[in-house]
Parts: C-alpha cells; sequence; structure tokens
C-alpha cells in the first residue's frame, strides 16, 4: 500500500530477560489521516506496539515503516509526536515554552515558534496561562499542553500512550472532543492506546482489539461514525453497537487465556 | 498587611524572640552569676561583644582572609564535583560503579589530611586550605549532582529521543535542569563545609593572619574572649556565604514548585 | 515437581548472589588499582618532568603508595611496637570517644526533636536556631570545648581528656539527628493519621504506633550523617589540645617528623579514612536491617 502511513510487518517484541513475548507476529497498515485505537487487556502488548513503531523499543523481529521510512529515519527526521499518561511537562518551562521544545530542537526560528505556540496555546484552550508553569496547572491543563507540544509541529504520526488515563470521566470527554478536533483541523494521523472501550470507539475510525500473552491483534473494528463526532454522538444506537462489537471481540480474544 | 495578619506573624516569631532574649540574659547574667560557669567555658556575652568591637579590624581581616580561603576552595571543589558528575551520568556503568565509592569517600574525615596540604603547599600558603576545603565540598556535590542527573523520569528521555535529540541536547534541557534542585542542595552542605576546611584545616598550622590559627592561639593563650569573637566573626561569614547560595537558589531554581522536597 | 522447580529457582537465586557478589569484589579490585595506578602515575609524570605546580612532588609530598602500607609494618621507633599496632590503639580510643559521643549526641537529638515536634512553642521558639546551627562552621569551637571543659571542675572532678572530646562529638551528631527526627514524624501518612484518629488514640499512641515509626528512615538516615560527624568530631577535637591517645594525637605527632618520615602520618590517616568508612558502613548495616521492616508499619 503506497498510501499508508505506518506499515508494520510480523513485527514481534521478546523481553529475554523476563522471557516474556510482547508481541507477536504483528502486521498493520494504517492509512493517512485515519485515528487507530489499540485496546486489549494489560499486558497486551499494545504500549510496546506503540513505542516499536516510535523506535523507543527495538523489535526483536520484523519491521516498522513510517511513510516509507525505517521507523530510526522517521524518528530521527522528526516525524513523531508523543503524549505519554502522564504529561511529562517541565517544571522550569512555562507552558508558552514546554510547547516551544520540540519546536527549538527542530531549529524553528523565534518568530516562527513564539506564532505557532500562539496558535497551539488557542487550540487547546490554554489562552491566559502562557506564563504559568505546570505545577500551577490542573491534571487536565497539564495534559492539553503535552498534547498541544505534540502536536505543534505537525508531526506526520502521532502516538498517545493512555493520554486520559489519569483522568476524571467529566476532564476526559471533554478533551476527547478537543483532540478530535484538533485532529480534523491538523489532518493528522494518530495511534492511540487506551482501555477504555467507549473513548475508542468515539475516538477512533478503526480500532484494533489485541489479546494478551503473546499479544497479538486479534480483531480488526472499523468505526463507521459519521464526522465530526459531537457529545451528542455517545448516544447513539450505532455507537453502543459498535462498543459492543468491541467488547465482545476483547472477550473473545480473552477467552484465548481461559 | 491587616492587622490580624500582622498579630499572627508576630505571634510566629515572639516564641523565636523570646528564646533569643532569653538566651541572652542566660549568657550575660545566668550562666557566669547563678551556674556559675566560668570564663574559660563561655565568657560573658558583654566580654565576648567588647572584645570583638575592639579588636573588630584585626578579626575581619582574619576572617577575610580565611573566607576567601573558603570561597575558593567551594567554587574549585564545587565545579570539579559538577564537572564529575556530568562524566558519570554520561557514562552510565561508570557512574554506577563509582557511586557507592564516591559515597564511602564522604565518610572519609578529610579535614584530618590538612597537615599534608599543609606539607604540598606549605604553612603559610592559602593553596593548603583552598585544597582541603575543595575537597571537603567535592564528594557531596558530586553524589548529589550525579542522583539528579539520573533521576530523569524515563518518559522524559522517551519524549527527547522522539525529537531525535543528541546526548548533549537531552543534558542541556533535561538532565541538568532536573539535578538543579538536587545540586543546590549539596551547595548549601557544601558552602559549610568549605568554611569548616579553611577555619578548622588552621588548626593543624596555618598562617598567623588566618582566622583558625587566631582561634587556636587565643585559647592556648587563655584569651577565651577573643577566641569566642572569632568563632562570632566565622559564623557571621558562614551564615552570609550560606545566604548568598540560598538566594542563588531562589533566582535559579524559582520555577520549581517545592524546593524543600528536594533536601537532605 | 513444585519442589524441583523451587530447587531450581533457589539454585538460580543462589549463582545470581555469588555473581554480584564476584563482580562487586571485581569492581572493588579494579576501583583500588585504579586509584593506585592514578597516584602512582601522577607521582611519575610529576617527577618525570619536574613540574612544580600545584606542588612539586617528590618522595616527601607523595611517597610510593607502597611505601605507606610497609610502614604499618615498620616499628613505630626503634625497638617500639608496629606501627599498625600503635594506631590501632589509637584507633580504638577515638573510636571510644566517637561512639560515647554518638551515643549521647543521638538521645538528646531524638528527645530533643520529639519535644520539638510535640509543642507548637518548643517549635516556634527553637527551630529557627537549629536550622541556622547548620550554617555556621560548628566544628571550630572544638578547642574551645575540650580547653575550656578541662579547667572545669565540679566538686573537685574535671573532665577525663577523652570525655571532653566525645563531648565534641556528641554536639555534631546532635543536629542532623534533631532536624530529621523532626521532619520523620511529620513525615507520617495523613491518612494513616486520620486512621487513628477514628480509632481515638491518644497523643502518646499516635507518638509511638505511627510516628516514630515513619521517622526511622530520616532517623538512620541522620545515623549515617552523624555517624561520620562523630569521627570528625573526635579527630578534630582531639588536634588542638593534643590529647596524644587518640588518631587525633597521632595525627599531630606524626605531622612533626613529616620531613623525615611522611608515610607515618599518610598511615595515620589511612587509618583514619578506615575508620570513617567502618562507622559508615556500620551505620548503613543497621540501617538495612531496621529499616527494612519499617515500610510494613507504615501499610
Amino acid at each position: 500500500m503506497s498510501d499508508s502511513v505506518v506499515s508494520i510487518s510480523g513485527l514481534s517484541k521478546t523481553f529475554a530477560k523476563a522471557d516474556i513475548t510482547a508481541l507477536d507476529d504483528i502486521s498493520l497498515e494504517i492509512g493517512q489521516r485515519e485515528f487507530v485505537s489499540l485496546i486489549g487487556p494489560s499486558g497486551c502488548g499494545k504500549s510496546t506496539l506503540l513505542r516499536a513503531v516510535g523506535d523507543i523499543v527495538e523489535p526483536t523481529a520484523g519491521s516498522v515503516e513510517v511513510n516509507g521510512k525505517p521507523a530510526r529515519r522517521a524518528r530521527l527526521d522528526g516525524d513523531y509526536g508523543i503524549v505519554f499518561q502522564a504529561p511529562v511537562l517541565y517544571d522550569w518551562r512555562t507552558v508558552a515554552k514546554n510547547i516551544a521544545l520540540p519546536l527549538e530542537m527542530l531549529g524553528w526560528d523565534r518568530a516562527r515558534r513564539v506564532a505557532r505556540v500562539k496558535e497551539m496555546v488557542e487550540l487547546v484552550d490554554l489562552a491566559g496561562f502562557e506564563d504559568h508553569h505546570p505545577w500551577q496547572l490542573s491534571g487536565g491543563m497539564q495534559q492539553r499542553v503535552s498534547i498541544a507540544r505534540a502536536f505543534s509541529f505537525s508531526p506526520a504520526l502521532l502516538l498517545m500512550d493512555e493520554p486520559f488515563g489519569a483522568l476524571d470521566e467529566m476532564t476526559r470527554e471533554r478533551l476527547n472532543l478537543e483532540l478530535l478536533r484538533l485532529w480534523l483541523e491538523t489532518e493528522s494521523t494518530v495511534i492511540f492506546v487506551t482501555h477504555s472501550i467507549s473513548e475508542a470507539v468515539f475516538l477512533s475510525t478503526r480500532v484494533v482489539v489485541m489479546s494478551a500473552r503473546p499479544g497479538r491483534v486479534s480483531a480488526i473494528v472499523p468505526i463507521d461514525l459519521p464526522q465530526p463526532r459531537m457529545a451528542a454522538t455517545r448516544e447513539e444506537a450505532r455507537f453502543f453497537e459498535l462498543v459492543t462489537e468491541v467488547r465482545e471481540a476483547l472477550h473473545a480474544g480473552g477467552a484465548d487465556l481461559a | 498587611m491587616t492587622a490580624t495578619a500582622l498579630s499572627r506573624r508576630a505571634q510566629d516569631w515572639l516564641p523565636a524572640a523570646l528564646v533569643f532574649a532569653f538566651g541572652l540574659v542566660a549568657w550575660q547574667w545566668l550562666l557566669p552569676d547563678v551556674v556559675h560557669v566560668q570564663r574559660f567555658l563561655l565568657p560573658r556575652f558583654s566580654a565576648v561583644m567588647s572584645t570583638f568591637w575592639i579588636e573588630r579590624s584585626s578579626l575581619f581581616a582574619a576572617g577575610w582572609f580565611t573566607f576567601k580561603e573558603a570561597l575558593g576552595g567551594f567554587v574549585l571543589g564545587c565545579s570539579t564535583a559538577f564537572i564529575g558528575a556530568l562524566v558519570l551520568a554520561r557514562w552510565k556503568p561508570l557512574g554506577r560503579a563509582v557511586l557507592p565509592y564516591a559515597i564511602a569517600a564522604n565518610a572519609i574525615p578529610i579535614i584530618a589530611f590538612a597537615p599534608i596540604t599543609n606539607a604540598w603547599f606549605g604553612l603559610l600558603s592559602p593553596w593548603s586550605k583552598i585544597v582541603i576545603s575543595a575537597v571537603l565540598c567535592f564528594f557531596p556535590v558530586l553524589v548529589n549532582t550525579l542522583r539528579g542527573l539520573t533521576s530523569v523520569r524515563p518518559e522524559s528521555l522517551e519524549l527527547m529521543r522522539s525529537y531525535a535529540a543528541s546526548e548533549a541536547q537531552i543534558f542541556r534541557r533535561v538532565r541538568i535542569p532536573t539535578s538543579l534542585p538536587f545540586v543546590f542542595t549539596a551547595l548549601k552542605v557544601a558552602c559549610v563545609l568549605s568554611m569548616i576546611g579553611a577555619v578548622v584545616g588552621d588548626y593543624f598550622g596555618g598562617s598567623t593572619t588566618a582566622l583558625g590559627v587566631q582561634i587556636q592561639s587565643s585559647v592556648a593563650l587563655s584569651r577565651y574572649e577573643t577566641a569566642w569573637a572569632a568563632i562570632l566573626v566565622a559564623s557571621i561569614l558562614g551564615i552570609a556565604l550560606y545566604g548568598s547560595v540560598a538566594l542563588a537558589e531562589r533566582l535559579v531554581v524559582g520555577w520549581h514548585p517545592s524546593t524543600r522536597e528536594h533536601r537532605e | 515437581m513444585s519442589t524441583i522447580a523451587a530447587t531450581i529457582a533457589g539454585r538460580a537465586k543462589a549463582a545470581a548472589a555469588t555473581r554480584s557478589a564476584l563482580s562487586r569484589g571485581g569492581v572493588l579490585a579494579l576501583v583500588l588499582a585504579a586509584l593506585w595506578g592514578l597516584w602512582e602515575g601522577y607521582r611519575w609524570l610529576w617527577i618525570a618532568t619536574g613540574w612544580g605546580w600545584p606542588f612539586a612532588v617528590d618522595d616527601i609530598t607523595m611517597p610510593h603508595l607502597h611505601a605507606i602500607v610497609a610502614q604499618l609494618f615498620e616499628p613505630s621507633r626503634t625497638g617500639g611496637p608496629l606501627l599498625i599496632s600503635v594506631l590501632f590503639h589509637s584507633a580504638v580510643f577515638t573510636a571510644k570517644e566517637a561512639v560515647v559521643g554518638f551515643a549521647v549526641g543521638a538521645s538528646v537529638g531524638f528527645l530533643l526533636g520529639v519535644a520539638i515536634s510535640q509543642f507548637r512553642v518548643l517549635q516556634r521558639g527553637l527551630m529557627p536556631y537549629v536550622v541556622a546551627s547548620q550554617t555556621i562552621p560548628i566544628l571550630a569551637i572544638a578547642p574551645m570545648v575540650v580547653v575550656g571543659l578541662g579547667n572545669m571542675q565540679v566538686a573537685g572532678w574535671t573532665p577525663a581528656p577523652w570525655l571532653r572530646v566525645a563531648v565534641i562529638a556528641a554536639y555534631l551528631t546532635f543536629f542532623p539527628v534533631t532536624v530529621n527526627t523532626i521532619r520523620g514524624l511529620q513525615s507520617a501518612d495523613p491518612r494513616a493519621l486520620e486512621l487513628m484518629h477514628s480509632y481515638a488514640a491518644g497523643r502518646w499512641a499516635v507518638l509511638w504506633k505511627l510516628r516514630v515509626p515513619s521517622a526511622m528512615p530520616y532517623l538512620f538516615s541522620a545515623f549515617k550523617v552523624s555517624a561520620t560527624a562523630s569521627v570528625v568530631g573526635a579527630i578534630i577535637g582531639e588536634a588542638p589540645s593534643s590529647i596524644p591517645d587518640g588518631l587525633g594525637g597521632a595525627i599531630i605527632n606524626f605531622n612533626q617528623y613529616y620531613a623525615l618520615a611522611p608515610e607515618s602520618l599518610w598511615a595515620t590517616n589511612l587509618v583514619a579514612a578506615a575508620l570513617g568508612i567502618t562507622f559508615f558502613l556500620v551505620a548503613l548495616g543497621v540501617e538495612r536491617v531496621a529499616v527494612r521492616r519499617a515500610p510494613e508499619h507504615l501499610a
């Protein structure tokens, strides 16, 4: 497939020390402007898969290509934006400077950085907080900063590892909507790891269901909910059908364990 | 500030002020007149103060001489330790191997090596005290800086990795800023140690213009008031040095939510 | 089958322990060899080039390391006992001062810490001075205390020299212990405090069953600092008043003959270093044993 942003083939990862097969022969194609969620029980290797795509962990076998380049090349070219469960902001930098960090690393000049940071701050609704330090913000606001930082340099691919896992339900749903808006506006491609079925269905164009030990792809559920999605989308009948479908796929995958 | 806030503040400081006043009264009258603590153990407050005033120029000349030694040792020891910590943090296996030895080296009574630095640089050379002070400062700063440089959370490094950051960039943008609260904790310890190195190093011999030598010879000549006045000078200089480091900490690590958490 | 698995796991564990002990020993040997190499290499280079900066190197300023070690096994004076046995007795004398000082200083420091943390008035009144005491070179008063106490007479009794030095060691031990006791007693988990409150536990029950156990890690970390400080206090206490029986006295003594036999002073400092490290390792070992159980108390 020539229009794939991410092309994973035969990817395996074993941790020799702990004797664990985290990923076993995973193949997956992700197209331009897709929003793909990885969901599965703990220990199914979804975070490891994300990190293998981002060239943070080295696969034992198989390959990952991003925009037709090996993952390492893509990383060196600055193709990735990453968001972790913890915001991972630097306490010594203000909100604006945290967002500007990747831009500095990419060598953007000052004027361009300032303009982009202003744009991002408005996109994630943090105007007025530019000069605050991270510890002066709530958990939800901190995560918005880290999302703005990830989107700031328009990376080819966004990798999100349970970014809303530590937030309360209300904040989470609001940030889900914001993320979708950002995704639509920036025309980016996202891989999103989550524990929450409804979150996966609400956000994604495709949900990849994984099973544990060894980590495998057990099902892929396309999500045909119309765009743009809104709060009301969560109350549609089709939404519940898809949630049920993903839940059943998860249980079918989990049944292998018993 | 409102009147209630003012009175609350007064309440906060009242006990400390009372203790201070009581301490002075005890020093001046209670200890010598009631408990009969003799002059060779602790001379009267007024006697120490008048000696301090009479001999102020020679005391502060000695203090300044010793303070320069302490400052030299502090700068030399801390900067060497900081560079050493950077090297050890850069080559992690080396750092892991060396760290326990650096901690153990901290348990060596380094000040007892003062006679040897006297033999190296000469009894009267300020370098003998500078080097002892530097070595005293070296190990706490090395150990704390190394801890700070390596206490970066893994996601932080993964993030920098995703930006294809070089080691130098990771140090500049993540490791060094993370380590600063640890560094200042160590610097505060080190500034006291540097004063100790310069003053106590003199007890093993040194220039007669030095504070430590004056303290020791005053004790030997039963001029106890002068000795205590000299201690007062050493304390004033010690507090001044500590205060400047604390001020620098506030300026440099002002971003930190609670610098207190990192104090040992 | 499970027993076989257990045996195999046990063996693997034992093998891993042996491996780590071996590698630790290897690192120790490596570090010692590196130190030796640095010393002798520096010596050789400076002597060969004749560099005078920062100081001129010769057999007096930097004796061979093997000469220093060999000196330990030479008679301390003609016909006298071996230097190592003299220094051993000095080290025991200094250790006695340090141990007594440490015990007194740690007890007083702990009790004062408990008192300060229990009474707000004391906290407000004394804490600023306890903190300020950390910023001044306290060790500098050693000569005054040792000489002053030597002039003292209480009902015809003058404290023995070693006891006067122990006062210095106690003094240096006291401050870190007090500061960390207060910090540790305040570190108790607020939820655990609420739990104790729900049991209607009294002030003393909260103190002994919750606060003191929570303070243990802080206390032992202070002990490590204090153990080292007590040795420094003992050596420095001896030096200015020339109490001859301990390591501080030995340092003063051999310092006078440095030009003739520098190895003796170096050897004495080596023993002093060993004493300091021994005190630290003992404090570390006690901490490992004592604090290992502490987290369970907290749970």
